[in-house]
Order: C-alpha cells, then sequence, then structure tokens
C-alpha cells in the first residue's frame, strides 16, 4: 500500500533521504494495518474452537516489501516519471517515450522466437523441464505472446486509432475462427480445436461480451443522462427470469422471449424511474441500489415462483432460429444437419456470435439515438436539467426513456445470460455485479463505446486471466488458489485505474453532429450530471 | 403489548448499531461529498479486529474481567480500523478530491471489494463464531432484556454524547463545520482541511469499530462478507434520516432497526430487509433529502 | 402612464402576481404588461425580485397568486402561472436564459443549438422509432434543424466556432450562444436575465445589436443592470423595488421619475460614507458597516454539523432574501417626503437626499443630519439626480 506524504514539506531533503523517510512510515504503516491480519490468522481446530495461527515471517515479509516498494517509488518512479514528463496517450497504455523504450525490435523478435519455440516443444516442456518449470515456461510463453501482440499493436497505433471500431468489430467477428483454427493447428485436429475452444471461447470471448453488453446498457443511463444508477443488475435480473421461467414454463422460445424479457425489463425501468424522479445524486443512487437489493431478496424468498436460491434450471437452449438445435437428442441437431462430429463447442460458438450481434445492436442504437433528439436530450439532461427544462424539454420523460432503454439492454443480456448458463439463481445478481459494471463504464470513460468495450477486456479478461495461474501452486504450495486474489485484485484494480485516469480510458466525447469538422470534445468541459 | 415492547428493546439494539455506522456515512458524506462505500466493511475489518484481540486475550491470560475484555477490544479495534480508514483515505480518496465526482466512488468500491476479499485470503472464508461473551438475561414484566442489549444501547449514547461534544463543542468540530460548508473559505482562514478530512475518517471509523465490536458481542459470529449487508443498512438510514446530518443518522439507524424487528416479528423475516428498502424509497419520495436532511432548493 | 394598448398588442400581461417564500415576500401585487414587437425592460435595485418574477413567467416557480397571461400571434393565450415548466417554452413560446449562464458546456455549440429544437425534431423523427431506421422525413429535418441553427449562429457572429465545446467560449460569446440558443425554440417571447452582465462595452455593444434584431421578430422582456443598454433599447421600462412595482413608463419618463431615481440609480456606499462622515454622523456609519443578516448566516440549522451540504443550498434567488422592513423602501421613503414638503417650498438639497434615503432604519440622527445641510442647499427636487441607495443597508 502506497502512502503520500506531501512532499512541499521536503524541499531540502534529497530524494534518496526522502524516499528513506516515506519508506519507514510506509512500513510502520503496513505493520500497523497487518499485524493482526497477516501476522495472525484465526483458523478452527478439531473440536471447532477458534485458534490464532502465527504467521510473523509472513509478515515481516510484507512489510519489508511495502517500505521497499515505497522506497523505490519515491526514490526512482516518482523522479523517473517526472524527468519524462509523463503524458496521457489516447492509444496506449504507457507513455509515449516510455513505450518506445519498452517495444523494440530485438525485443519483439525475442519473444516471437521464445513463444514460437515453447509453442513447438509444448508437448514436451513436462518431459523436459519437469512439471515446476513447465509451469514457468507455459507463464513465458503467454507473457512473450502478449508481448508480441502489444508490439505489433504499438506499432500500428495511429492506424488501430485511426479505425479502431472497424477493427474492433472484425477481430471480434473472426475471434472464434482463429482459436478454432489455432487450436486445431495446434493439436493437429479439427475435433481437438473445437475442443480446446470452449474454455477461450465461453470463458473469454462470452464472459467479456456480457459485460461489455450491460456495461453500454448502463452506459445510456450514467453515461448519457448522467444518473447514477446502482441498482443495474436488477434489470438483469429480470431479464433472466424471465426467460427462465417463461422458457421452463410455457416452452416458448428464445427469440420470442428475448424481445419480451427486454419489454419487461424496460417495463421496471420505468417502474423503479417513475418515484424516483424527483431524487438527486446520491439519494437516487441509493434508491436504486436499494430496489437492485429488493428484487434478489424477492427473488430469493418468493420459492413459489422463483424456486429460491434453489435455482431455476433446465432453461431451454436457444436454436438456431429454429431451423437447427443444439440438443444432441433432437432431430434436427446441429451436427446431424451439417453432417460433422457433435460437439458442445457449436452452442458455445452460437451463443458467442449470439452474444456479439446484441452487443452490436446495443452499440448500434446507442450510436443512432445520440444523433437522434432524444439522445441529444439525454446529454443535455447530464449538462444542465435546468437549461433542458428552459428548452422546452420533457425532463421526466426524458428520463424515463434513458431508464427504459438501459433496463431493455439489460434485460436482453439477462435472457441471454439464463440461455447460456442452462439455469439462474439468485446469487448470479448480487450487488457486485452492479458495481463491476458500474466500474467498467465509468473506468472505460462515461459515453464512450470504445473505452467501455476495452475496459471491460482489461477487467473482466484480466481476471479470468488470473484463474489461468496455476503454476503459483507449485510455488505457494497447493493450498493456494490463485482465484482467491481474482477479487482482491480487481479491487485494487479499480482504484489505480481510477486514480490513474480518473476520467476514464476515453476522456473525450464525440460530437453527434458537426458543421465543418468533427472536433472531439476534451472531458473537462462535460459534466458528469447530478442525478 | 409485552411482544411489543420485546420488539422495541430489540429494534433499539439493531438501531443502536446501524446508527453508529451510518453517522462515518453521514460524516465523511457532509464533509467531502462522497459516499464512503468501503464504510460497511471499515465496519467488517473493526470486527474482526475485535475477534483477533479477544482471541490473543485468550491466549495470553487465564481469565480476563469481560469489561476489560471488552474494553480493550474496542480500543485495539477502534485504533487499528482508524489506521485502515486513514489509510484508505489518503491513497484512494485524496488524489481524487475536487476531480470528477463518480471517481471516488469507484475508488470506494474498489476499497470495499478489495477489504473484504483482504480478509477473505489473510483470515479464510468461513464462519468465525466466538463463544457468548455476556449471557445474562433479565425477564422484567415477560420481557427479556439481556445485558448485552443494555451494554450496546449504553455504549452508543454514550459515544453519541462524546462525540456530540466533539463536533458542537471543540475547535476541531467547529473545522469540520467550517469544511462541510465551504472548503476553500474554511482553508483560507486557516483551518487545515487534509488534517480535518482525516480526522473525520479516524472518527467514523472507530465509531465503526465500536459497532464491529459490539455486533461480534451480540451475534457471536463474524465473516468476511458481514461488510455489506449491515454497511449498506447503515447507508439507507444514513439517507432516511437526511445525508450529511448527525441526528438524522441516529434517527435513522434507529428507524431501519424498529423497522426490522417489527416486521419480522408480525409479518415475515424473509422481508424484512425488503420492508426497510422500500421504506427508504417511500419516505424519499415524500421528502426527497430524507427526515432531517435539508431541502435541496434548486437554483435557477 | 402608457396609453391603454388592445389586447391584441399585448404579448404578456402580468396582474397582481405575488410570490412569498415562506415569510418572505419575494413579490407583492406585481402588475404589469408588456408589448408584442417591443422590448420591456425590467429594473431595480439588487433584491427587488427581478429573477422571481422571470422564473414565475417561466414556470420555475409557481406563483403564489396572480396571473400570468401570454398571447400568442395566433391568438392563443396561455396562462403560464398554470403549465408546468417544460410546456412554457413548449407551447407558449416563451424562451429564456439565465442570470448565471447555463450553456451545455461539454456540448458543441452546433449541439446546444440543436438540443433547443428538440421538440420539433422529436416530432420530425417519430418520437425516435422513424428515426432510429433513419426516415429520410427525419433527415430533412434534421437538416433544416441545422440550417436554422446555422442561421442563429451566424447572427451570434459565432458561426466560426460552431464545432467547439460551449465551455471554451470567452464570456461574452457565452451569452451571445445563450441567446442563440433561446431563439431556435422559435419564441414569441424571449426572457433574457442580464445579459449585458459582465461584458465589454464592444460586447455590449454588439449585444445591443443582436437585441435589435430580434426584437423585429419576437418581443423581448429583460432584466438590466447596465443602465445605458436599457436606456438605448428598450420601449418600455418597468421599476421594481422589494418586489413591488414603483414605476411603468417609457425609458425618458422612468428615467426622471423620483422615486426611480432614489430607489434605483444609487450612488456607491462609499459616497454615502464620505456624506455622513462630512455631516459627521459616525453613528450611521456604523451601521451601515455592521449587522450582518441573522437569518441567514450559520448557527440556525437542523444538523449537528450545521451548514448546507452542497453549493445548491443557497440562496435560491436573490429574491428570497428579501424582507419588506418598515423604512426600508426608498421609493417610500421618497413619497412620504414629498408628502411631507409638499407645503412647503424650501428644497430638499441633493446630498441631503442621499443622506436621508440611504439610511436603512429611521435614526434621529440621520434625519438631523439632512436638516442641517438641507439649509445649505439650494437646488430643487429635480437635481437630487443621484440620491443614495445604500446597497448595504437596503439589504437589512
Amino acid at each position: 500500500m502506497a502512502v503520500t506524504v506531501s512532499p512541499e514539506r521536503d524541499v531540502v531533503a534529497t530524494p534518496v533521504q526522502r524516499a528513506f523517510r516515506e519508506a519507514l512510515y510506509a512500513g510502520a504503516i503496513a505493520l500497523g494495518l497487518f499485524v493482526l491480519f497477516i501476522g495472525l490468522r484465526t483458523d478452527q481446530n478439531i473440536s471447532n474452537e477458534l485458534i490464532l495461527v502465527r504467521r510473523w515471517g509472513l509478515l515481516a515479509l510484507v512489510v519489508v516489501l511495502t517500505a521497499v516498494g515505497r522506497f523505490l517509488y519515491v526514490a526512482y518512479a516518482q523522479p523517473f516519471a517526472a524527468s519524462l514528463k509523463v503524458a496521457d496517450v489516447a492509444t496506449g497504455l504507457l507513455p509515449e517515450s516510455m513505450a518506445t523504450r519498452f517495444f523494440r525490435l530485438p525485443y519483439f523478435i525475442a519473444a516471437i522466437v521464445i513463444a514460437f519455440a515453447l509453442l513447438v516443444l509444448a508437448g514436451s516442456l513436462d518431459g523436459l523441464l519437469g512439471p515446476d518449470l513447465a509451469g514457468y515456461a507455459r507463464f513465458l510463453r503467454a507473457l512473450a505472446i502478449i508481448y508480441a501482440v502489444a508490439s505489433v499493436m504499438f506499432y500500428f497505433r495511429s492506424f488501430i486509432h485511426a479505425h479502431f471500431s472497424a477493427l474492433g468489430v472484425s477481430a471480434l467477428a473472426l475471434y472464434p475462427v482463429i482459436v478454432v483454427l489455432t487450436l486445431a493447428l495446434y493439436t493437429g485436429s479439427v475435433a481437438g480445436g473445437f475442443q480446446g475452444s470452449l474454455k477461450w471461447v465461453d470463458n473469454f470471448g462470452i464472459q467479456i461480451l456480457i459485460y461489455v453488453m450491460l456495461a453500454w446498457g448502463l452506459n445510456i443511463v450514467i453515461g448519457l443522462a448522467g444518473l447514477l444508477d446502482l441498482g443495474y443488475v436488477a434489470f438483469y435480473a429480470v431479464g433472466a427470469y424471465a426467460y427462465a421461467l417463461l422458457g421452463t414454463h410455457f416452452g416458448l422460445s428464445f427469440w420470442i422471449l428475448l424481445p419480451a424479457a427486454g419489454c419487461m425489463a424496460a417495463f421496471w425501468g420505468v417502474m423503479l424511474g417513475f418515484p424516483v424522479l424527483r431524487l438527486r445524486g446520491d439519494y437516487l443512487a441509493i434508491v436504486t441500489l436499494a430496489f437492485g437489493e429488493i428484487i434478489r431478496l424477492v427473488l430469493i424468498n418468493w420459492r413459489e415462483v422463483t424456486n429460491g436460491s434453489a435455482r431455476i434450471s433446465g432453461i431451454p437452449k436457444v436454436s438456431f432460429f429454429g431451423l437447427m438445435s443444439f440438443n444432441v437428442s433432437d432431430p434436427n441437431y446441429i451436427a446431424k444437419v451439417l453432417n460433422i462430429a457433435t460437439s458442445s463447442a457449436y452452442y458455445k460458438i452460437f451463443l458467442y456470435y449470439l452474444i456479439l450481434g446484441l452487443c452490436l445492436l446495443t452499440a448500434f442504437v446507442t450510436i443512432r439515438l445520440r444523433r437522434l433528439p432524444v439522445g441529444r436530450a439525454w446529454e443535455a439532461l447530464r449538462e444542465d436539467e435546468i437549461a433542458c427544462r428552459s428548452l422546452g424539454i420533457n425532463t421526466t420523460t426524458t428520463k424515463l426513456t434513458a431508464f427504459a432503454t438501459g433496463a431493455m439492454f439489460g434485460g436482453f443480456a439477462g435472457s441471454f445470460f439464463a440461455a447460456r448458463q442452462g439455469f439462474v439463481s439468485p446469487e448470479s445478481f448480487v450487488f457486485l455485479e452492479s458495481a463491476i459494471v458500474l466500474a467498467i463504464v465509468v473506468l472505460g470513460g462515461m459515453g464512450s463505446l470504445a473505452g467501455i468495450a476495452v475496459a471491460a477486456l482489461v477487467m473482466i479478461g484480466g481476471t479470468e486471466a488470473l484463474r489461468e495461474l496455476d503454476f503459483l501452486k507449485r510455488v505457494f504450495g497447493p493450498d493456494f488458489t490463485p482465484e482467491l486474489y481474482r477479487m482482491l485484485l480487481f479491487g485494487m484494480a479499480m482504484v489505480i485505474v481510477m486514480l490513474w485516469k480518473p476520467r476514464g480510458f476515453v476522456g473525450s466525447r464525440e460530437p453527434t453532429a458537426f458543421l465543418k469538422e468533427r472536433k472531439t470534445v476534451s472531458g473537462s468541459f462535460t459534466k458528469e450530471g447530478h442525478g | 403489548m409485552q411482544y411489543f415492547v420485546q420488539q422495541l428493546i430489540n429494534g433499539l439494539t439493531l438501531g443502536s448499531i446501524y446508527g453508529l455506522i451510518a453517522i462515518g456515512y453521514t460524516m465523511v458524506y457532509g464533509i467531502i461529498g462522497m459516499i464512503n462505500f468501503a464504510h460497511g466493511d471499515i465496519f467488517m475489518v473493526g470486527a474482526f479486529t475485535a475477534l483477533i484481540v479477544f482471541l490473543i486475550l485468550g491466549a495470553l491470560f487465564y481469565s480476563v474481567p469481560v469489561v476489560v475484555a471488552l474494553l480493550i477490544m474496542m480500543i485495539v479495534g477502534m485504533l487499528l480500523t482508524s489506521l485502515y480508514n486513514w489509510t484508505i483515505e489518503k491513497v484512494a480518496y485524496r488524489p481524487l478530491r475536487g476531480s470528477f465526482r463518480l471517481a471516488p466512488l469507484i475508488t470506494a468500491i474498489g476499497m470495499s471489494i478489495a477489504l473484504s476479499n483482504f480478509v477473505q485470503v489473510t483470515q479464510g472464508p468461513r464462519n468465525k463464531p466466538i463463544p457468548p461473551l455476556v449471557s445474562q438475561v433479565y425477564t422484567i414484566d415477560g420481557i427479556s432484556v439481556s445485558l448485552k442489549q443494555i451494554i450496546i444501547v449504553l455504549v452508543t449514547a454514550v459515544l453519541l454524547a462524546i462525540f456530540w461534544y466533539l463536533v458542537n463543542r471543540t475547535a476541531l468540530g467547529r473545522a469540520q463545520r467550517a469544511c462541510e460548508q465551504d472548503r476553500k473559505m474554511a482553508a483560507l482562514l486557516g483551518v487545515d482541511v487534509d488534517r480535518t478530512i482525516s480526522i473525520t475518517f479516524i472518527m467514523g471509523a472507530a465509531l465503526a469499530a465500536v459497532a464491529g465490536t459490539l455486533f461480534l458481542m451480540y451475534y457471536g459470529v463474524v465473516v468476511f462478507s458481514d461488510g455489506f449487508v449491515p454497511g449498506v443498512k447503515a447507508f439507507t438510514a444514513a439517507v432516511l434520516g437526511g445525508i450529511g446530518s448527525l441526528p438524522g443518522a441516529v434517527l435513522g439507524g434507529l428507524l431501519i432497526g424498529f423497522i426490522e424487528s417489527m416486521w419480522s416479528a408480525y409479518f415475515s423475516i424473509d422481508y424484512k430487509d425488503v420492508a426497510a428498502f422500500s421504506i427508504l424509497a417511500i419516505v424519499l419520495i415524500f421528502l426527497p433529502s430524507g427526515i432531517l436532511g435539508r431541502p435541496e432548493v434548486e437554483k435557477v | 402612464m402608457n396609453a391603454q394598448a388592445s389586447a391584441d398588442d399585448l404579448i404578456l400581461q402580468v396582474e397582481h402576481l405575488s410570490m412569498k417564500f415562506g415569510g418572505l415576500v419575494a413579490i407583492g401585487d406585481l402588475s404589469f404588461q408588456a408589448r408584442r414587437g417591443e422590448i420591456t425592460a425590467l429594473i431595480g435595485p439588487n433584491g427587488a425580485g427581478k429573477t422571481t418574477v422571470f422564473n414565475c413567467i417561466t414556470g420555475f416557480y409557481k406563483p403564489t397568486e396572480g396571473m400570468i397571461t401570454l398571447n400568442k400571434r395566433d391568438g392563443s393565450t396561455y396562462l403560464l402561472e398554470r403549465l408546468p415548466n417544460h410546456e412554457i417554452p413548449a407551447r407558449a413560446n416563451v424562451a429564456r436564459t439565465f442570470q448565471n449562464i447555463r450553456l451545455f458546456s461539454g456540448m458543441t455549440l452546433l449541439e446546444n443549438l440543436l438540443v433547443a429544437q428538440h421538440n420539433k425534431l422529436m416530432k420530425a423523427s417519430g418520437y425516435t422509432f422513424l428515426g432510429l431506421f433513419g426516415f429520410p422525413s427525419y433527415r430533412q429535418a434534421s437538416a433544416e434543424s441545422i440550417d436554422l441553427a446555422r442561421h442563429w449562429l451566424e447572427k451570434a457572429d459565432l458561426v466560426d466556432r460552431a464545432d467547439d465545446p460551449a465551455g471554451d467560449l470567452p464570456y461574452g460569446a457565452q451569452r451571445r450562444l445563450e441567446i442563440a440558443r433561446a431563439m431556435c425554440t422559435g419564441p414569441e417571447l424571449l426572457c433574457l436575465d442580464e445579459p449585458a452582465a459582465g461584458l465589454n462595452p464592444r460586447e455590449s455593444a454588439a449585444l445591443n445589436e443582436l437585441l435589435m434584431d430580434i426584437k423585429n421578430s419576437t418581443s423581448i422582456l429583460l432584466i438590466e443592470h447596465d443602465m445605458s443598454v436599457v436606456m438605448q433599447i428598450s420601449d418600455h421600462v418597468v421599476v421594481l423595488e422589494y418586489g413591488r412595482k414603483i414605476s411603468d413608463g417609457n425609458p425618458q419618463s422612468v428615467r426622471t421619475d423620483p422615486r426611480v431615481i432614489a430607489a434605483y440609480l444609487g450612488v456607491d456606499d462609499e459616497e454615502v460614507e464620505t456624506v455622513l462622515t462630512e455631516v459627521g454622523d459616525e453613528d450611521v456609519i456604523e451601521q451601515l458597516d455592521t449587522g450582518p443578516d441573522a437569518a441567514h448566516g450559520p448557527g440556525n440549522s437542523a444538523s449537528m454539523m450545521a451548514g448546507p451540504v452542497s453549493d445548491t443550498v443557497e440562496h435560491a434567488d436573490e429574491g428570497e432574501r428579501v424582507t419588506v422592513s418598515k423604512g426600508a423602501s426608498k421609493a417610500a421613503q421618497v413619497d412620504a417626503r414629498s408628502a411631507s414638503v409638499a407645503g412647503k417650498p424650501a428644497p430638499v438639497a441633493k446630498k441631503a437626499a442621499k443622506v436621508s434615503t440611504a439610511k436603512a432604519a429611521p435614526k434621529k440622527t440621520a434625519a438631523k443630519a439632512a436638516a442641517a445641510k438641507a439649509d445649505s442647499a439650494s437646488k430643487g427636487k429635480q437635481a437630487a439626480a443621484k440620491p443614495a441607495a445604500g446597497k448595504r443597508g437596503g439589504r437589512k
């Protein structure tokens, strides 16, 4: 934990002296913070009584690391950053001057070579290096690949920046194909390619895209209309349960229920919006939060309908527009129709394209709406509600349409989620989900679709990637589960990114109309709304 | 009638704990206008600190008088929890002061996630039960009042009195009120704004730590995720009472406590939280600034 | 004062308008009229309730009593006090600007003007649904709205900056943009709240030109402190003091009205003090200098941590603070005095008038001083062109 001590008081001290002092402070504070929580651990003994386990060694390590980290930061990193005049660049995560040092051709070649060599040797790594080192080697390979991709992106940054949307959409569209082809080449068989793609398409692709869709939906409410909604997950839940209940009880198809779920969520959006329209700022925040909790508690407790925490399962799969199904037993099962080998990957890939389509629909509607009077009115509402009223804009209906539109996309995402999972349970709709979606919207830069998509990729992809770090078990012992640290790191990443870019990745705003030339509006002019 | 009084007492106990936490929300909101989402988890850290101190005391001494044990738990809890809140303010909120309004909200949510998961990682995800500290129960007229409840209400009352004195009668309180009104002007008049804000966080955390200790004593169990529900309830209480107003926070806490105990007694225990949240929504529809909050005047 | 105008001529009739905030009377029984095609100026000292009148006309406040009638060109009539806030611009075609400029600062100038055409575009876009699918009728309307925006940007001399964010404009340009934005709603009556405040003389002249241009198509109701603007461009002036009308007429007649002179065209406090020092009345000076506003200071709050939570809890409007205490109104004093001196030919001296009117609370010493000075003076009432209106005194 870094602690900032105001630098003004140390005009005389050299950076190293200052760093030394701050390191001592940081160490002392870390000691205070962690002495009980890391130094001791409460555990249950055989007779189920709590006992304390001492971990002084770990405590000492953490305290020393904190002090050293602080020392290095104050003594070297701060002056270094100051000397570089770190200015943000829109494309990269690193400042330009630093990035040119970091991404160099020799490194790039080295990374390619390492990645390639380790890919070729993949099968025999365990035999060559033993299981421990093989784990590291795989990690190194992943790093090398990431570095190589990042270098390529860096070299083509201006091109990428100019054609971000087109490139992004085509990359997303090609993603499953690339994954299947790569893995097919890697394993040497098409079936292997499909089988291996499950994780990549489902855990990464679909998972991230669900969050992208939710965040884009919430973006309408928060980013455009400036209404702080902390209970967005409620609409997600409404959509999911609408599909789950109607689908299991009446056997209706996904394609009918998708719009129905959206409408229902929009209806709930209006229901929520109506009473709370007069509320502003943080009052609105708490009521929306309360609304989210109410929905969740009702889902838990209304057991006759929702089955409570016991979840609703057996939700029908989505069919390929009724033409082909993804149930192996059906006569029109896709593999039978197309005469290919049976695999569960088809359904996942289909779902991937389905959620991609839904995301693109959200993006399309958002972009269109922004150029329509209603979208402009949302943004104007965010900027100044009183001025809106003086121009004859009905702020009540404007707010309600924002709530309803945002909720509708949440409902779409919810029914997709139910279809993908095959079951729904109230645990999926806790406040944490709202918080994550909100964080993605703000981290991405309110109102910016591209920024939000990048934020979802970084935050959700990053935490999903932590599941992959199994080799760490070898380092820290078999009890170590990197997944446990997932949310800890997620929380810390939220803080760090926000401190680094308080306006999110993309702080600027694209105007919706122009006379002569389209100029981006700097984030310092846009307001964030009071509602 | 007896049943009703009994529920009233239960509600008062619960409400005291909510009130103590709610003060932390309302003070921070009053002074820097942000929702300190991590406050619920600060409360949880307080409860955990008390738990660990209790275990240390049990390990070091053969027997410690309950009053002394409670006192030590509270004091150590207050110190360490304050340190947490102080650090969080310095690291996560101060650099963002005066920037974008949602940025500190996001760091607060991030801190809340990080804190509860930190405790989960370091202390394990299971429930942590302790043997009952105080178990006397007095029965008057068929109404049973446990000593635990008496302690909770008494401690809350004493703390509120001290707190009221601090805010209304000392230079520190004056500085806080000045910062609340106009931070820039207060700074111009020589109030150390940073320090005042830090102290506000420390005070809020200290009260939350006491609430945590009392919570641990009352329920005898704590778990890493315990910060969220009491945190949200206390926040609800603060808003219900009118955020920014200290008597409002206490009043809101008591109201939420009463609603919960009455609802579970007379209607359904499953829906007690739904009742609390619905009443919040209803109250805010008619009093958009809470019960004791100042009505916001729209400046045209 | 004015010749009775026929109903067609009147665009706005305010009758017996009262606005109370709790016990405070911000406007008391105010009646006036604005004629079509004219610029009507609403003037008065700080705290006279001008902005409150505006807020009542444009629906931001619901008046306690009274009737506000708007006659549109097509003969339809609206009772503004009954219309919801946003329908006043939408249906009655009354647009306004704000004293503290309210632009959509993160949107470009063009977008600001397009937002102003919301209702028209909303219809054209088939309440969003047609527009979502890109129907040609919407495209047509959209192009027209851009043309209208361009027209007003040209008029306001802002067309070069059309694609810049509104928050990036200098102050004077923001004022013009706000007027242009209001004009884009297609108003019949334009209410301008201190459009010349903070403008330099050149910008002020440009503004006058813009207003004269607008006047050809739209009637204007104007609050203004800058007398040069008022006298140059307005056709009709209504003077308020403490929420009551003290004068009404063309600029020339208002300018010479002693009540207006006493109430409004004041001299600086320093000048008052000089006079008071000259006459040696330390008591009065002290009284003028001290006396914080007890009712609005900290300490009377419900909260333990007293004070507003946010900046929105400021004084809602200048009118809100006004308490009409006995003897506070300078105009009333002029009336009273002119009644008392009516019999005598003894002229009221320039400086004496200053002193006696400057005083908020009647006090004998001041009256004495006034009497003492009055002897040495020789000019008539007309010469009392600059009687004092001590701002601080008036605020009590």
